[in-house]
């Protein structure tokens, strides 16, 4: 079924060795947070143990040595990006937060009364909210692109948005909710014949498939350390230059000036200009293993596995009846909602939990998705490189015994 | 399988999942208060007919899982009759069987006994509680009203 040796992979993830409530864990939440391998906890720990002290401006051996691996994991994202410069590489504490930058800096500086911002119907509250928020405190407007039942964007209707007042598109690269992948590379073609910079969130997509910003040609870019086998709390805002270094700080503090006086502050080149105050040093390591730990395997070699994976999923489910599966599209990540006749989602949660299944029940932050199917909510099994068909076969047959206990 | 869940989902709760009871609307309730948990979505309007202080009829709509279906099916059995302030006292009794180890006077809560499972399962006391919390609304407000658990 693949080129990806997943016994030898499950064993550099120390957790997934472990019984939950007498069972194997079969851990199927990965959109929401994977877990870790071994070289991502070394490398936070061995940071700590031996390398830690502020970086920047130090003239001693430890402040040199937590430097050059923070910077290290500085090159290990542009590359991981194939991002021109690192100048374009700014860390933040996660999608979130890169995107409430460029709504704060980039949007407060270029988008006003009545002006456009378009996203779409299947986005994260991630990148809903803080465009709301920009929309509050300058009068512009949300213009909402429009899905197919399959959960497809309809791309006419993306095209039909533009006007003389569009300023900015934000779309996510794969939906955490549908699993849907955007066609990103035509819709950010088509923002760029009006001339409108797009932002991509790569909160999904970015441990599932290569990601070349420049063949994209997005014009920011964001992820999350933590959905990419990484530590919580630490990601990346990718910037194109030019648009990074017109836009105001988001932040004050130290590190992100040259020089300062009670009358005056000058500020610091990217990336510095961006990273105000003492960042996550060791979390950056971390990312930066995490970085090595999925090219090492090949962006490719996981997209493929987790391909077949989510198919052979998607088939054993649909032999349920009563299962509906919520998110069809053609072109998907390895995420798997569905809902089950007269059985909610929570419900579904605790009885699979209680045989070691972890998955999710909720809304996943995506609350107009919910409204767009009329669901309260959905379960929903996300897949790793890490997970197998076995773990499938038993979510399976657990969902047919779970459905018994429910008539 | 599932023999772990036995405490949480007694056989009660599935039969009040499957036929909820006073499932109905009550037309020119004297209450009528909707209760919302959107970290589940959960949603349901609950009726009730007050005559001198005394719940002559409760009621609900909406939809939401067993645990929370099961807990207001049980509470619109189990408040009809009682005055408001016995139907407060009883959500006192409740609140703290499913969230404290502490003691409880279970004959007074009576049939909800079935619902204590839900202590070993903080993720899911919202879902018993969501019933109760909307008819503390309904008694402490006249009228419509509309609350929110989050």
């Amino acid at each position: 079924m693949s080129a990806l040796d997943v016994l030898s992979i499950r064993n550099d993830f120390p957790v997934l060795a472990q019984q939950i409530r007498g069972k194997p864990l079969i851990y199927l939440d990965n959109a929401a947070s994977s877990q870790k391998p071994n070289s991502v906890i070394d490398a936070i720990s061995n940071n700590y143990r031996f390398d830690y002290a502020n970086i920047h401006r130090g003239v001693h051996t430890l402040s040199q040595r937590s430097t050059d691996c923070f910077e290290g994991a500085r090159e290990k994202v542009r590359a991981f990006l194939n991002a021109e410069s690192i100048k374009e590489i700014i860390f933040v504490r996660g999608a979130t937060e890169g995107i409430n930058l460029i709504a704060q800096s980039y949007g407060r500086s270029t988008i006003g009364q009545d002006d456009e911002i378009i996203i779409t119907m299947m986005e994260h509250h991630a990148n809903i909210v803080p465009w709301q928020m920009l929309c509050q405190q300058t009068g512009a407007r949300l213009r909402v692109v429009p899905m197919t039942e399959r959960g497809e964007l309809i791309l006419d209707d993306y095209k039909s948005l533009f006007n003389s007042k569009t300023r900015l598109v934000s779309i996510a690269h794969m939906s955490n909710a549908l699993g849907t992948v955007n066609p990103v590379a035509e819709m950010i073609k088509t923002a760029h014949r009006y001339n409108i910079p797009v932002v991509l969130d790569g909160a999904q997509s970015a441990p599932h498939m290569t990601t070349d910003v420049r063949a994209l040609d997005c014009d920011f870019y964001v992820f999350s350390g933590h959905k990419l086998y990484g530590p919580a709390g630490i990601g990346v805002l990718y910037g194109k230059q030019a648009l990074l270094e017109a836009m105001p700080p988001y932040q004050g503090g130290g590190d992100m000036i040259r020089k300062v006086s009670f009358q005056e502050t000058e500020y610091n080149d990217l990336p510095y200009k961006f990273e105000a105050g003492t960042p996550a040093i060791a979390d950056v390591i971390g990312l930066g293993a995490a970085i090595d730990y999925v090219t090492g395997i090949g962006l490719d070699n996981i997209a493929a596995y987790e391909d077949s994976l989510l198919c052979y999923a998607t088939e054993q489910v649909n032999q349920i009846a009563g299962l509906r599966v919520i998110g069809e599209a053609a072109h998907k990540g390895a995420i798997l909602s569905f809902v089950l006749d007269g059985i909610h989602p929570h419900d579904i949660g605790t009885l699979l939990d209680s045989v070691g299944i972890a998955i999710r029940a909720g809304h996943h932050c995506a609350m107009p998705v919910m409204d767009f199917y009329q669901v309260p909510a959905t379960a929903r099994a996300s897949f790793a490189m890490y997970n197998t068909e076995q773990e499938v076969d038993i979510l399976v047959s657990t969902l047919k015994e779970l459905i018994k206990v429910f008539r | 399988m599932f023999e772990d869940l036995r405490d949480l989902y007694q056989e009660v709760i599935f039969d009040h999942n499957r036929n909820p009871r006073n499932f109905r609307v009550i037309e020119n309730a004297s209450r009528e208060v909707e209760g919302f948990n959107p970290l589940c979505g959960d949603r349901l309007t609950l009726y009730l007919d007050i005559v001198s202080g005394v719940i002559e009829d409760a009621s609900f709509q909406g939809s939401g899982c067993a645990i929370s279906t099961a807990s207001v099916s049980l509470m619109t059995e189990i408040i009809k009759g009682k005055t408001e302030s016995e139907a407060e006292a009883l959500f006192s009794q409740f609140h703290k069987m499913i969230t404290t180890e502490g003691e409880v006077d279970m004959e007074a809560v009576g049939k909800l006994a079935v619902l204590a499972g839900v202590k070993g399962y903080p993720a899911r006391v919202k879902c018993a509680t969501l019933a109760w919390h909307t008819l503390d609304t309904a008694l402490k407000n006249e009228g419509l009203e509309s609350i929110s658990t989050e």
